[in-house]
């Protein structure tokens, strides 16, 4: 097995980020971000190498690792959409939103695709609750999400078009009413129990 | 229905922190634009008052940290040992986690050279020579903007060795997060900065005794930060003239759910919150009634609509209500949703975001969160809603950090303002009378008129 390396303009990188702080575990946030953009993923042998260039345990760095929902352990797709469920979002009809693309490409929140193309994952409030229902997919937002918005984006995904690497958010017009009352959470009906039940 | 764009500013009347995006929308961002409209002449100002001078401009203006729990700001740099022989760090926490909030992104996006400048003349108080800006890790677009600015701050000179041409040495770091609403916690940040998981530190020692790498550190929120400058300009008196008495300046406010315009606003402190829902926010989409308000971020608690009638958006004026500023994170609920799903969402979200230290957070959160499922599975009973009464009782005021209040408050709220809907949803019926008496029994860990 070759032990775990990155390229040298990374690990140039990673040095000068040390470099900036008065204590070199401080820099554990920022260089696990510059492996987990290298590698997609965050292996074992990963967090052996950070152990060392940063003085301190493998399992320190896990720890890290797990504590932060950012960082993944294992690989994602190589789309990684991440609806979010909170509250707003939630009352401009996100479940609907989150519904559709499980429907979609057949799997739950936290699993990806046999083909390795999408991973849903639902997420806690991602600061864009004026124009929720919103996702995060890599490291883009798209904000006034409605289900056939989505449904459009996943299609569009798959043939991967090179502006949805950038930053740039994708805001669309605010549906109309229509859209908005059929994706509205409902209230008032006692339950079945299967939709409260769901994520316990 | 109008698309509000976060480009553009989503105010008509001209203010305090929004004034420049609304001149130039599109372009605030950028050195160019600040400058013309005055940026940084509050820097240099400052680099030549003294620090005790500047600090006290700034406890004199009243102006209260945004982040949430509206400490006075002047004070709190007054906290920072200046005779310490360590060095001293300013850290602005621009981790924006606060369920319902969205404006510190709205400036980092629109005006991240106004939250530098704060930064520089807190640093210039503190005599701090190294700043962290903990951004959240989720927030790469607004992260694109502010490096942005920072090299052109450091292109002009305006950081690094010897800004604005002074001897005064002056470095910022951009810290990047990885997912954790703790993290926005002081001192949860403080350990995530050192590399570690960002649970919560004992206090004390508060951080500006003994903070970041255990020396003398000043936190403080992007807005907070961002409105510094204008004070230092127009000096503490003219920013008196906004506000009330005891809640002086003005806010951002982040607002969002089934209203005409969401979107981030700012109002002087005292503005009337039904005025400001009916006007600014053009009311309820259509076929939509309201049902109640968090006025300042999920951990706030929910004002019925009969509660929000009169109420003033200030900081005595919520708190009037039983409610707070917080954050400022409007979320408006509407008659199609139900409360005791709004409650449910919550008690996920904090069940999720608990960084498991303290008994009473870590089992309280996951224990509501079960109680408020089976309640809307339809096999609650009057002992689940007396159970998530008690232990709401058993969080608040009793952990490392506020987090476990910010369970509670809200699963004590809901239930007492919407009790029919809870026991609705109950599986036998539910004694009302005595649900009351339960509800006064914890009532008194609910915000009240000081
Ligand atoms: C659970 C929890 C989460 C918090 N999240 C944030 C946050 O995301 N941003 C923030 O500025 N303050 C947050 N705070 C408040 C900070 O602890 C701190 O009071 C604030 O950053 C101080 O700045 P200020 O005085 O300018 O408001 C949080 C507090 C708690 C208890
Ligand atoms: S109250 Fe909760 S989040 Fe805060 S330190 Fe304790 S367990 Fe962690
Ligand atoms: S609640 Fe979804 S972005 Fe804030």
């Amino acid at each position: 097995m070759t032990p775990f390396a990155l390229p040298d303009a990374a690990v140039a990188e990673i040095d000068r980020v040390i470099a900036r702080y008065p204590e070199k575990q401080a820099a554990m946030l920022p260089v696990l971000w510059v492996v987990q953009r290298e590698r997609g993923w965050i292996c074992p042998d990963a967090m052996v190498w950070v152990g060392d260039r940063l003085g301190c345990s493998a399992s320190a760095v896990q720890a890290v690792v797990r504590f932060y929902t950012m960082f993944d352990e294992e690989p994602v797709g190589r789309w990684k959409l991440q609806v979010c469920r909170t509250l707003s979002c939630e009352l401009m009809g996100a479940r609907a939103v989150i519904d559709r693309i499980r429907e979609r490409l057949g799997v739950e929140a936290g699993e990806t695709t046999a083909d390795g193309e999408f991973t849903l994952q639902e997420v806690e409030c991602l600061g864009s609750c004026g124009t929720g229902p919103m996702m995060q997919c890599n490291l883009k937002f798209y904000e006034n999400l409605t289900p056939d918005r989505v449904e459009a984006l996943l299609s569009e995904l798959r043939r991967g078009r090179p502006d949805f690497h950038d930053v740039q958010p994708v805001i669309y017009e605010r549906p109309d009413m229509e859209t908005y009352r059929a994706m509205f959470p409902r209230s008032g009906a006692r339950r079945d129990g299967v939709s409260a039940e769901r994520g316990a | 229905m109008a698309c509000r764009r976060r480009e553009g500013p989503e105010v008509a009347a001209p203010k305090i922190l929004m004034q420049r995006a609304l001149d130039r929308p599109g372009e605030s961002h950028v050195l160019e634009a600040y400058e013309a409209a005055g940026g940084y002449r509050a820097a240099r100002k400052a680099l030549d008052m003294s620090p005790e001078a500047l600090i006290e401009e700034v406890k004199k203006s009243g102006l209260r940290g945004r982040g949430g729990a509206g400490f006075p700001t002047g004070t709190k740099w007054s906290f920072t040992p200046r005779d310490s022989q360590k060095p001293r760090y300013l850290l602005c926490n621009s981790d924006e986690s606060e369920p319902g909030t969205f404006k510190d992104r709205w400036l980092l996006e629109n005006d991240p050279h106004a939250v530098l400048e704060g930064m520089m003349i807190a640093a210039i108080a503190i005599d701090s020579h190294l700043m962290f800006n903990y951004f959240r890790g989720e927030f790469s677009y607004p992260l694109s903007r502010w490096r942005a600015a920072v090299d052109e701050a450091y292109r002009k000179g305006y950081l690094g060795r010897g800004i604005f041409g002074t001897d005064y040495d002056l470095e910022v770091v951009t810290h990047c997060g990885a997912g954790a609403y703790i993290a926005g916690e002081e001192t949860g940040m403080l350990e995530s900065l050192e590399g570690k998981k960002a649970q919560p530190r004992n206090k004390p020692p508060f951080p500006a005794v003994e903070g970041l790498f255990r020396s003398p550190t000043l936190i403080n929120n992007t807005e907070t930060l961002a409105t510094v400058p204008w004070i230092i300009e127009h000096g503490a008196d003219a920013y008196m003239q906004y506000g009330t008495e005891k809640s002086r300046g003005t806010k951002l406010w982040s607002c969002s759910g089934p209203i005409a315009n969401p979107g981030v606003y700012e109002l002087e402190m005292g503005h009337d919150l039904m005025e400001f829902l009916e006007g600014d926010l053009g009311g309820m989409l259509e076929g939509v009634g309201l049902k109640g308000i968090i006025p300042g971020g999920s951990s706030v608690p929910v004002l019925t609509a009969e509660e929000c009638r009169g109420a003033k958006m200030d900081y005595e004026g919520l708190r009037e209500r039983g409610s707070l500023v917080g954050s400022g994170g409007f979320i408006v609920i509407g008659d199609n949703a139900s409360a005791v799903d709004c409650l449910l969402n919550l008690a996920h979200f904090y069940t999720h975001e608990s960084c498991g230290q303290c008994t009473p957070c870590r089992e309280g959160c996951g224990w509501i969160e079960q109680l408020v499922r089976k309640i809307l599975a339809g096999r609650g009973t009057q002992g689940d809603l007396e159970t998530i009464l008690r232990v709401s009782d058993l969080m608040a005021g009793k952990t490392i950090c506020a987090l476990a209040d910010a369970m509670a408050w809200p699963a004590v709220a809901f239930i007492k303002k919407y009790p029919e809907e809870f026991a609705a949803l109950c599986a036998d019926p539910v004694d009302m009378d005595a649900l009351a008496a339960a509800v006064g029994k914890v009532d008194h860990i609910l915000p009240k008129a000081s």
